[in-house]
């Protein structure tokens, strides 16, 4: 008989009373792939060895990413009865004198502080609630991250983690589970922006017995890591979300997709898997329900393209990531011919938040047709990357000056390039009068897309960055539509021809007349394969005729029109 | 000791649920690449024909079908990384190595290899040495790396 919610909830509380309640200092390291990137493994190690050393009674355990990848390693520390400070950019050189001073409290180090969170003990540390990079968020779906355990579930219980699920499954029936989603506004995070609940609605419609949830986690789209961070920080969050969709549509098992490399989050989803196996918040009657779910993790080779739903599903089943014609659609007929409902991870982890607070308290976060908030991820020429969860509707500029800081060195922003290597350039000029917004996005021929922005400034060229984008989706393109194999390829051969200074004068012409045959392709890595220097040349055109015309780079950055320095970038398709 | 490709598929057949590409993607995790007889025996594991594996395996940039060199080096060439200056790392890569991406140097020595994207993107340009991921790299510092590694051993051979 598994354990009822509020047995588990006993347990969590006791043992977090144990873990830091205890008068004890507890210590965190951000463990995300960006503090890993930036040494928390061995800033990790060093804090084992040197509490021992010093005989310092402290608990020390991993997070996630808070999302401030610019200070990372964060190393936290919470004295009793005291706010939490993080101290950043920490380095195993540093840790002796961060135990020796802050954990025991002997001096809280100003100088290592990034700030703390809540009023601060010194004047000399900041208050984080008052970054701009704070202020505009509203947490929802990372409201765990940087602070849960994500490798103990029992933490994340203790925080109100589970109680939505079992709200659902005690006080509400299936129907009302969706009627809250659909209420919430909630569109899809992971590029398409469809309306979840009317998706749920589609699969709840369709026969048993079996029926599957597929959460989509491949996150292909260079300059996004949202998926990753929300499974690396808070697990249990995506999880939740995933059995609630399974609740609310009657599905009988979840599968979470991860591209095979992305090892942290795979190895967090599965240990979060195993953990509620064992807690019995998945398997047979959860929590004492009638209910019934299982999950599994289900890795795919490197392949941009299956993170498009059929394709996806044609990957779980063991194949080459292929799109399938539609119809029939997932709901109809998904994965392994059974009824399907695909998600990617944003969007279940809203879940949780919108069945415990309701969909109207989420609908009044946001937009009027975007709700909610997005997780944008900053990166590229910006003073701040990270991970920030903004409400939809915050002008792009705050977006960009207030949260991310700008650019480095007091540069000019030129562009963003938004919504991945599918997505567009919107230039700085567009960037005054567009909110943070699917529709507003979509008008500029930029989207959101999944979240990533990458930031290009007075220095970059965007000759240069498209050339990229084309060479990824030419190297991405999974050949079953010949358009998109041939289409990509020959815009590719276009632009790097024009970075190379061998551009001819009606080339731009030649890429963007590829548009209606890429039209024909199954999925949307044909479709779109125009997007980027579509946008480009919308906005950009002097800067690639100058190209063209007079042989010449403005910004200075294409190689062929510098010394060739690298062979990193020539010749397309994959070498083995 | 590497694991014999026996084990693995032992290992695979008490899995509840095996496809093609999850017993690939074992073979290669457990053995770092597809040997020749990994093919026919993973065909037999899911009752399918050599073809079938093949063109999996073939469709996946992550399969490799001969050992990787002693040390790999990985490069995400990503636009936020190409930004923060990804290809003159890359470059330097090459030149310290004294091969291009994506090959292996003849000595067995060092593998080099583009990642689309690393998903540390806040930490741009980002490779991978020897399977851990490092952030905000220069040139200098992966020169220093293919130096050392130059005079060490390898990490999982």
């Amino acid at each position: 008989m598994p354990s009822t919610y509020d047995e588990l909830k006993r347990r969590a509380l006791a043992e977090a009373q144990v873990a830091g309640l205890g008068g004890r200092p507890v210590i965190t390291v951000g463990m995300g792939i960006c503090g890993v990137s930036a040494g928390a493994r061995e800033v990790y190690a060093a804090l084992q060895d040197e509490l021992k050393k010093q005989g310092v009674d402290a608990v020390l355990h991993p997070v996630g990413c808070v999302g401030f990848c610019y200070a990372e390693t964060l190393v936290d520390i919470a004295r009793p009865g005291q706010p939490r400070i993080s101290y950043k950019n920490i380095t195993p050189e540093r840790v002796p004198e961060l135990v020796r001073d802050a954990v025991t409290g002997a001096n809280l180090r100003s100088d290592l502080a990034l700030g703390a969170w809540g009023a601060s003990p010194s004047p000399a540390i900041p208050n984080i609630h008052e970054f701009p990079e704070w202020k505009h968020q509203v947490r929802i779906a990372t409201r765990n991250c940087g602070v849960v355990d994500p490798e103990n579930t029992l933490d994340y219980i203790a925080r109100g983690g589970y109680a939505a699920l079992n709200k659902a499954l005690f006080d509400m029936k299936p129907d009302q589970v969706i009627d809250e989603v659909i209420k919430s506004n909630l569109r899809g995070r992971g590029g398409a922006a469809f309306p979840t609940g009317q998706k749920w609605k589609f699969l709840a419609g369709s026969p048993g017995p079996v029926k599957y949830i597929l959460c989509n986690g491949e996150e292909g789209d260079a300059g996004a890591f949202n998926d990753k961070a929300l499974l690396e920080s808070d697990p249990n969050t995506v999880l939740e979300g995933i059995i609630l969709a399974g609740y609310a549509t009657r599905a009988t098992k979840g599968y979470i997709f991860i591209r095979c490399e992305h090892w942290l989050p795979i190895q967090r989803a599965r240990r979060a898997i195993k953990q509620a196996y064992d807690l019995g918040i998945l398997g047979k009657n959860i929590m004492g329900s009638e209910f019934s779910f299982d999950a599994a993790v289900a890795q795919t080779g490197e392949s941009y393209v299956s993170g498009e739903e059929t394709a996806l599903m044609e990957a779980i089943e063991g194949r080459r990531a292929m799109p399938r014609p539609r119809p029939p659609f997932p709901a109809a007929v998904g994965l392994w011919g059974k009824p399907s409902n695909i998600n990617n991870v944003k969007t279940y982890s809203y879940v949780p938040e919108i069945v415990a607070r309701g969909g109207a308290w989420y609908a009044s976060v946001g937009s009027e047709r975007s709700k909610g908030t997005g997780l944008v991820c900053l990166s590229g020429d910006i003073r701040k990357p990270g991970l920030y969860e903004l409400p939809f509707g915050l002008p792009l500029t705050a977006v960009i000056r207030d949260v991310g800081g700008g650019c480095p060195d007091g540069k000019k922003v030129k562009f963003l390039q938004t919504g991945g290597p599918l997505g567009g350039f919107l230039p700085a000029s567009l960037m005054e009068k567009t909110p943070m917004d699917f529709d507003a996005m979509n008008a500029t021929g930029a989207m959101f897309g999944s979240g990533g922005i990458i930031v290009g400034s007075e220095d970059a060229c965007v000759v240069d960055v498209t050339r990229v984008l084309t060479e990824f989706n030419a190297d991405e393109s999974c050949g079953k539509c010949f358009p998109c194999r041939l289409g990509t390829h020959h815009i590719n051969q276009i632009m790097s021809r024009i970075a190379e200074g061998k551009g001819r004068p009606q080339d731009m012409q030649t890429a963007l007349g590829l548009a209606p045959s890429l039209a024909a392709s199954l999925c949307a890595h044909g479709q779109l394969a125009t997007n980027p220097i579509r946008t480009a040349y919308q906005y950009f055109k002097d800067e690639i005729e100058a190209h063209i015309k007079e042989r010449r780079c403005p910004a200075g950055r294409c190689a062929a029109m510098r010394s060739h320095g690298s062979g990193a970038l020539a010749g397309a398709g994959n070498k083995r | 000791m590497a694991t014999a490709l026996a084990d693995v598929i032992a290992a695979l057949k008490k899995e509840s649920e095996v496809t093609v590409l999850s017993a690939l993607i074992e073979v290669q995790e457990q053995l770092h690449y597809l040997p020749p007889e990994s093919i026919p025996a993973v065909a037999e594991l899911t009752g399918l024909s050599v073809n079938d594996v093949y063109t999996v395996a073939t469709f996946y940039t992550h399969f490799r079908f001969s050992p990787p060199g002693e040390h790999v080096v990985e490069a995400c060439w990503g636009p936020s990384c190409h930004l923060r200056g990804a290809s003159e790392v890359m470059a330097a890569i090459e030149k310290a190595v004294g091969a291009t991406f994506d090959s292996d140097t003849p000595d067995g020595k060092f593998t080099l290899r583009r990642l689309s994207c690393a998903g540390a993107c806040g930490h741009g340009p980002v490779v991978v040495l020897d399977h851990k991921m490092r952030g905000n790299i220069g040139p200098a510092d992966v020169t220093a790396f293919v130096e050392q590694a130059r005079k060490s051993g390898g990490e999982h051979h």
